[in-house]
């Protein structure tokens, strides 16, 4: 076998793993809307995204009122995991003492190496009480699903929000303080700016978790079927609908609940397109490239 | 080529070959349940003991639900189908099913709360939203909250059978996707009420009774506690072979001592 054969055999395959993760992705979509579209097509795309009644039993699929559920959580989490991760992150990438760092790094990232069904249990047990003696109701609700899911996402938020401000130029820094700007002016006006990017970036990836975070909602989000009045009214997710029911389902409602899984997927690339959109934007540009 | 090239060939052929001699070398009978997950318990204790007697046959237990039990065995992807909740046999023709025992299901509250005592028709109300407070039902000034099971689940369906005749559960009951956790909502809020099984009954949540009847082996057996499932092994067609040794095991004296032992009340006593 000569030198050439080699690189030859080497390329395509190298080409191979690459495409490998294209090809599931489209042998995944390809299967879901073959399995989903049945349901839309027997409910009715219209009744199906807004109909606000699921009862499988009496063949009514309409998953608004979840639709609002996933969107609720994952804002809410978002609302109280992006301030949190970002400052810390500032806090992190800036102003904490090396010894300081090196505990509080391995502490958050051991934070997202905890199983969901722990926090679901954790939820379940401590918090769910809790929000039942402090805010009434059942405990069960929106807003303790969405307390569990900004724990979860914050990690990520903080890791990837610190590479992303450290991964700004020196220079910038030494040129602010330069000028007599303060530490905290620097920070405001020069290197936050210019890590925007990076930090959207870490919110679509929080976004993402909290999104498609099945396990843990189950545990203390109460997954009724409601549009909640109040965040401390019990919601059900996407997600949720589609675990909870899978292993009873058959027939239409088995479809139902793939058509379930394609709203989901939509969900989530308009979200990526909406955040990308930001991405770039707000993409510093230096010379001939970007930050 | 190179050499290297041949020694990571011979060394994937050698791991093929073993895979492929004892992979597969099996000289036991398989056989496989799936269904109900209340009925999941006691098929492994089942099963487990079977085994025991019987080295050469292996039996793999697994959950998944009462229908997937029966779409998986009318489908002949297992032997033996499990079931929580009576088999309608214009709907599954050619199926044969076997009662190896009965269940009760509780309601269950939580040890703070002071009502004992329920009739079904007042059960009734509460689970469709008639009934709101607790006072209504001689209990303190609070309001209910319901936990209920997943649209689907054996024990959802069979309470809902017997106690709800055809009317709607309040909708803006709390879901829970397993007994456990049912027990763990009830347990922890006072004015909480829900339904577990009787092999799940533990002393940290109350039963209550049902018309004045106390949920137990004894009330079930002679059938004046309600509030009763029936606990099926399902076949495709009649069973031959291990599958009809098993289960004509299960229903033996022998067997349907393990099934007492589960807290599944027994056919016969």
């Amino acid at each position: 076998m000569s030198k050439w054969d080699e690189e030859y055999f080497i390329e395509k395959g190298l080409l191979l793993t690459a495409i490998s993760s294209i090809i599931i992705i489209a042998l995944i979509i390809i299967f879901i809307f073959r399995e989903g579209i049945p349901a839309l097509q027997s409910a009715g795309v219209f009744n199906f995204l807004f109909g606000m009644d699921w009862a499988p039993t009496d063949g009514k699929y309409g998953i608004f009122p979840m639709i609002i559920g996933s969107l609720g959580i994952t804002a809410l989490s978002l609302l109280m995991a992006v301030p949190l991760g970002v400052l810390c992150a500032i806090f992190l990438a800036e102003i904490a003492p090396a010894n300081m760092r090196k505990i509080l790094n391995p502490t958050i990232q051991t934070l997202s190496g905890i199983p969901s069904v722990v926090y679901g249990f954790f939820g379940l047990v401590l918090l769910v009480p809790f929000m039942r003696t402090q805010f009434g109701g059942t405990g069960f609700s929106m807003f303790t699903a969405s307390v569990i899911l900004t724990v979860m996402i914050l990690p990520i938020i903080v890791s990837v929000s610190e590479d992303a401000l450290r991964s700004i130029p020196q220079e910038y820094k030494e040129a602010s303080l330069a000028l007599g700007a303060t530490h905290w002016q620097t920070i405001k006006n020069v290197i936050f700016p210019a890590a925007i990017p990076g930090i959207i970036t870490s919110i679509i990836l929080g976004m993402g978790r909290a999104i498609g975070e099945t396990l843990a909602i189950i545990m203390v989000a109460g997954n009724v079927v409601q549009i909640p009045n109040s965040i401390f009214d019990p919601v059900r997710a996407l997600t949720s609908n589609i675990a909870i029911e899978m292993g009873y389902a058959t027939g239409v409602h088995y479809n139902a609940l793939f058509a379930t899984g394609i709203i989901l997927v939509f969900m989530i690339i308009v979200l990526l397109v909406i955040a990308n959109y930001f991405h770039y934007k707000k993409k510093v540009t230096i010379g001939g490239g970007y930050l | 080529m190179d050499l290297k090239y041949w020694m990571g060939l011979l060394i994937i052929l050698i791991i093929v070959i073993a895979v492929l001699t004892f992979g597969t070398g099996t000289d036991y009978e398989r056989i496989v349940i799936a269904g109900s997950t209340s009925v999941q318990p006691v098929a492994e204790k089942l099963a487990e003991k079977y085994m025991q007697e019987h080295p050469d046959v292996r039996i793999d237990v697994m959950g998944g639900g009462s229908g997937l039990g029966i779409r998986s065995v009318s489908q002949d992807i297992i032997a033996i189908g499990t079931s929580s909740k009576a088999l309608d046999q214009s709907e599954n023709p050619g199926l044969t099913n076997y009662t190896i025992g009965k269940e009760g299901i509780v309601v269950a509250v939580s040890v703070d709360n002071s009502v004992d005592d329920l009739t079904k028709s007042q059960l009734k109300d509460i689970f469709s939203g008639k009934i709101t407070n607790w006072k209504e039902v001689g209990g303190p000034d609070a309001k209910i909250n319901l936990v209920i099971r997943e649209d689907g689940s054996g024990t959802r369906k069979a309470f809902e059978d017997l106690v709800m005749d055809k009317t709607e559960v309040k909708s803006d009951a709390v879901v829970q996707t397993s007994t456990e956790s049912i027990k763990l909502a009830v347990k922890q809020d006072p004015n909480a009420i829900g339904y577990i099984s009787l092999a799940h009954m533990t002393p940290d949540v109350k039963a209550l009774k049902i018309d004045g009847i106390t949920p137990s082996l004894e009330t079930i057996t002679d059938n004046s506690y309600l509030l009763q499932r029936p606990f099926l092994f399902v076949t495709n067609g009649k069973p031959e072979g291990e599958v009809k040794k098993f289960i004509e095991w299960c229903l033996s004296p022998e067997g349907q001592d393990i099934v007492k032992e589960e807290k599944i009340v027994p056919i016969i006593t």
